[in-house]
């Protein structure tokens, strides 16, 4: 039977099993939303920018650990997802994005709402294709969906001509994956360098851990846990690895980085012999190698994408592998040769490391009725008991959630960590909640986030999608005027905000609940209402008005080693350590940005 | 430090620009771009002259290796190799520079392949530094237009680089 290209594209979604499209429709695409329409063999979610759409795709892949899709027109539909496709690329997000494009005889000619999809998408997608023959169609899209998937995910792009979608071919979907010559992602670890990398972190005295968003999508949560207990050693994750390892566990010191725990900074720092499974030294995490480095070390990198290893540090056993596979194997290795790292010496490490956490960097007053951001958070974790999905947007509130709420699951955290995009937050609650229903679903945000993508409240609505949005209201664009604050002399230029809308009124012009929250004792009662509202299938919008000037602390400035934490005021004891505003001449590096 | 790499890439539409695109978005310098396809209709060979210490040139093949359509990428530099470049050369060529100049091209094994009265254009291949060379050799003032092809390389001996 002959089925036209958009009923093919169709067909074929369905026969990769996807549950969820997320899109906006437009002359490019109207064939495949008729054929969408006709079969009716998935849900389409509309939403009301395609820049959510992706994110929502996202957010569906990062929940369920399967490709997300989303399907957008041509030109201003094809940029508007470009920032969903950037976003998913930093994480490597499986993701796949049909882009509607103008028809074959039209292309290049500058024609209406046309725009070079592959050429714009080229740096910020793991692959692309523009399908010209029809009957190229199944294929490319069973192909897109393989290399998604697999090796280091990402987003791929499938950018089909609209005559494609109306021209007619025999349909047969490929049942088993396309060989691709040129693509064979290494997944299994070089046997001889996993056991030199046994032996090497067995003969540490200070070994450390370090794991970042690979042990999630990876899925190798159980064995990075089977290796730290077996090893006793102690660990530490990235802003994208939170869930990887239960942050209540004893043997996990939080996270590390620019706004990481004094303690996990530390060992870091201190640490003889680091192990990095799934982590990429990001400039967040380690700021300057060269500072990193200053204390010698060893470093066994494990990754999948081997253009990771050794990018910004040097690393002395690297092993490209899945980190599933190389962790299963390491801990074989472990238990056959005894080759754990020295009782005495992790004694002695773990003491060093206990003194450092009872310093409790992450304390904080909450005596005054003036609502602390990091409360709400804290209370949040309470009422939820530490199980909710949480998305966050950027800024201050995502380092609060980031560092308050203990993630004790892999795929419960979902936030941009590598682009730090603004206005994820909502479109992420919306895929995490159609991806898990039966799981609650909170958006941490800042009034100035929220405000990128407001409008999917209205999505919201349209399906259902009952979530709360917690926004971390203090007026500014925190994180920036923080960096102003510290860096720039208090020169607030354009981070503080003097017409919010009256967000109460705004969620219930969308039909949703609206609470404004301005006391520390109302905080308790508010979350467990909202709560309730949401089982009752409500979106509930709350407004915490927040404390205005709450910094972030431990705070690693730009160009410092994780040794040289800004602390929060109740760890200073020098006049150096409170000389906060005194940072502006301390050799501050301009390159890099919040 | 000067590196030739080769890379085995499909030869379908839009490879290419991936690969450029990579050295641009990374700030990685192209110093020379060779490409034509190969026996195989369905394989093109790239020869790229780059430089950069180590660490660089790793994630420069890195990088290449990711590409979903770059096949092999090898660093030509760690073993011995061969290289070419084809360079048109017109020179102003009158009076006793005609003799001068014929000689020259002797020298470094070049043909003339267009004369006129006032012009020679003058056919040189090799290494790139023995191009350049003759260039210096024959001085700025003389030179009226030169095109180069860009190196192509190949390991010697047994070595090949096929999938
Ligand atoms: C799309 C986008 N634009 C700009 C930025 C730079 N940026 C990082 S944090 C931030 C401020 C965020 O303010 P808000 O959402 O109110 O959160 P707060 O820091 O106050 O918690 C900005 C502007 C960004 N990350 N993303």
């Amino acid at each position: 039977m002959q089925l036209s290209g958009a009923q093919i594209i169709v067909q074929s979604l369905k026969a990769e099993g996807v549950e969820y499209v997320f899109g906006y429709p437009g002359g490019a695409v109207l064939e495949i939303y008729d054929a969408i329409y006709q079969l009716n063999k998935f849900k389409h979610i509309l939403t009301r920018h395609e820049q959510a759409a992706v994110h929502a795709a996202d957010a569906y892949a990062r929940t369920s650990g399967k490709v997300g899709v989303a399907l957008v027109t041509s030109g201003p539909g094809a940029t508007n997802a470009v920032t969903g496709i950037a976003t998913a690329y930093s994480d490597s997000i499986p993701m796949v994005v049909i882009t509607g494009q103008v028809g074959t005889p039209s292309i290049g000619t500058d024609a209406f709402q046309e725009v070079d999809t592959v050429g714009i998408t080229r740096p910020c997608v793991k692959h692309n294709f523009l399908v010209t023959d029809i009957n190229e169609l199944a294929p490319t899209i069973k192909k897109a969906f393989q290399i998604a998937a697999s090796g280091r995910p990402g987003p791929v792009v499938v950018d089909v001509p609209k005559d494609v979608t109306q021209a007619m071919a025999k349909f047969s979907y490929p049942q088993e994956d396309i060989f691709i010559r040129s693509y064979q992602p290494v997944v299994q670890g070089h046997t001889g360098q996993i056991k030199k990398a046994v032996q090497m972190f067995a003969s540490a005295k200070r070994p450390i851990v370090y794991f970042g968003g690979g042990i999630i999508l990876g899925n190798a949560s159980q064995e990075l846990m089977d290796f730290v207990r077996l090893t006793g050693a102690p660990c530490t994750g990235t802003l994208m690895g939170l869930g990887g390892f239960p942050s209540d566990d004893r043997q996990y010191l939080g996270m590390l980085g620019m706004h990481g725990t004094y303690e996990a900074n530390l060992a870091m720092q201190e640490a003889d012999v680091v192990l990095a499974v799934g982590a990429r030294f990001d400039d967040r995490v380690v700021s300057v190698p060269s500072k990193f480095l200053e204390k010698p070390k060893k470093i066994i990198h494990i990754d999948v994408d081997p253009s990771s290893i050794a990018k910004r540090v040097r690393v002395d056993v690297p092993i490209v592998g899945d980190v599933k596979n190389v962790l299963a194997e390491m801990i074989g290795f472990c238990g056959k040769q005894n080759a754990v790292p020295n009782r005495d010496h992790l004694d002695k490490w773990w003491k060093t490391i206990e003194n450092w956490r009872s310093r409790n960097c992450l304390w904080f007053d909450d005596s005054s009725e003036t609502i602390k951001p990091q409360y709400v958070v804290k209370k949040l974790a309470e009422i939820t008991n530490n199980s909710a999905i949480i998305t966050s947007d950027v800024g201050q509130h995502q380092m609060f959630a980031a560092q308050y709420y203990p993630f004790t699951r892999p795929r419960q955290w979902l936030n941009s960590g590598g682009l730090g995009t603004m206005g994820v937050g909502l479109p992420y609650a919306m895929g995490a909640k159609l991806a898990a229903p039966e799981q609650d679903v909170f958006c941490i945000t800042g009034e100035g986030s929220i405000q990128m993508n407001i409008q999917e409240l209205s999505t919201c609505f349209q399906y259902k999608i009952p979530i709360t949005v917690v926004t971390l209201n203090n007026g500014y664009l925190g994180m920036v005027r923080q960096w102003q604050e510290l860096y720039y002399s208090n020169r607030e230029s354009e981070t503080y905000f003097d017409s919010l809308p009256d967000f109460v009124k705004l969620a219930e012009a969308y039909g949703h609940v609206g609470m404004r929250i301005e006391k520390t004792s109302e905080v308790e009662a508010a979350l467990r209402a909202a709560l309730q509202h949401n089982r009752e299938g409500r979106l509930v919008f709350m407004d915490f008005i927040t404390d205005k000037k709450q910094n972030v602390f431990p705070m690693v400035g730009n160009g410092k080693g994780l040794d040289e934490m800004v602390l929060p005021v109740h760890m200073r004891e020098t006049k150096a350590d409170s000389d906060v505003n005194d940072v502006t001449d301390r050799n501050y590096d301009t390159r890099s940005v919040p | 430090m000067r590196r030739i790499l080769s890379v085995l890439i499909e030869n379908k539409s839009g490879a290419m620009s991936r690969v450029v695109g990579l050295f641009s978005a990374r700030d990685y310098n192209i110093d020379s771009l060779s490409v034509a396809v190969t026996e195989d209709k369905t394989l093109s060979r790239m020869t790229i002259v780059t430089h950069g210490d180590e660490t660089v040139i790793e994630q420069i093949t890195k990088q290449l290796n990711k590409l979903i359509e770059v096949i092999k990428v090898v660093d030509l530099n760690e073993s011995r190799f061969v290289e070419r470049e084809l360079m048109l050369v017109k020179l102003r060529a009158a009076g006793k520079d005609r003799d001068e100049f014929l000689r020259l091209a002797e020298i470094y094994r070049g043909r003339v392949v267009d004369v006129t009265d006032r012009t020679y254009t003058i056919e040189i291949t090799g290494a790139t530094d023995k191009l350049d060379s003759f260039l210096e050799t024959v001085g700025q003032a003389q030179i009226l237009e030169t095109v180069r092809t860009g190196a192509a390389g190949i390991g010697r001996g047994e070595r090949i680089l096929k999938i």
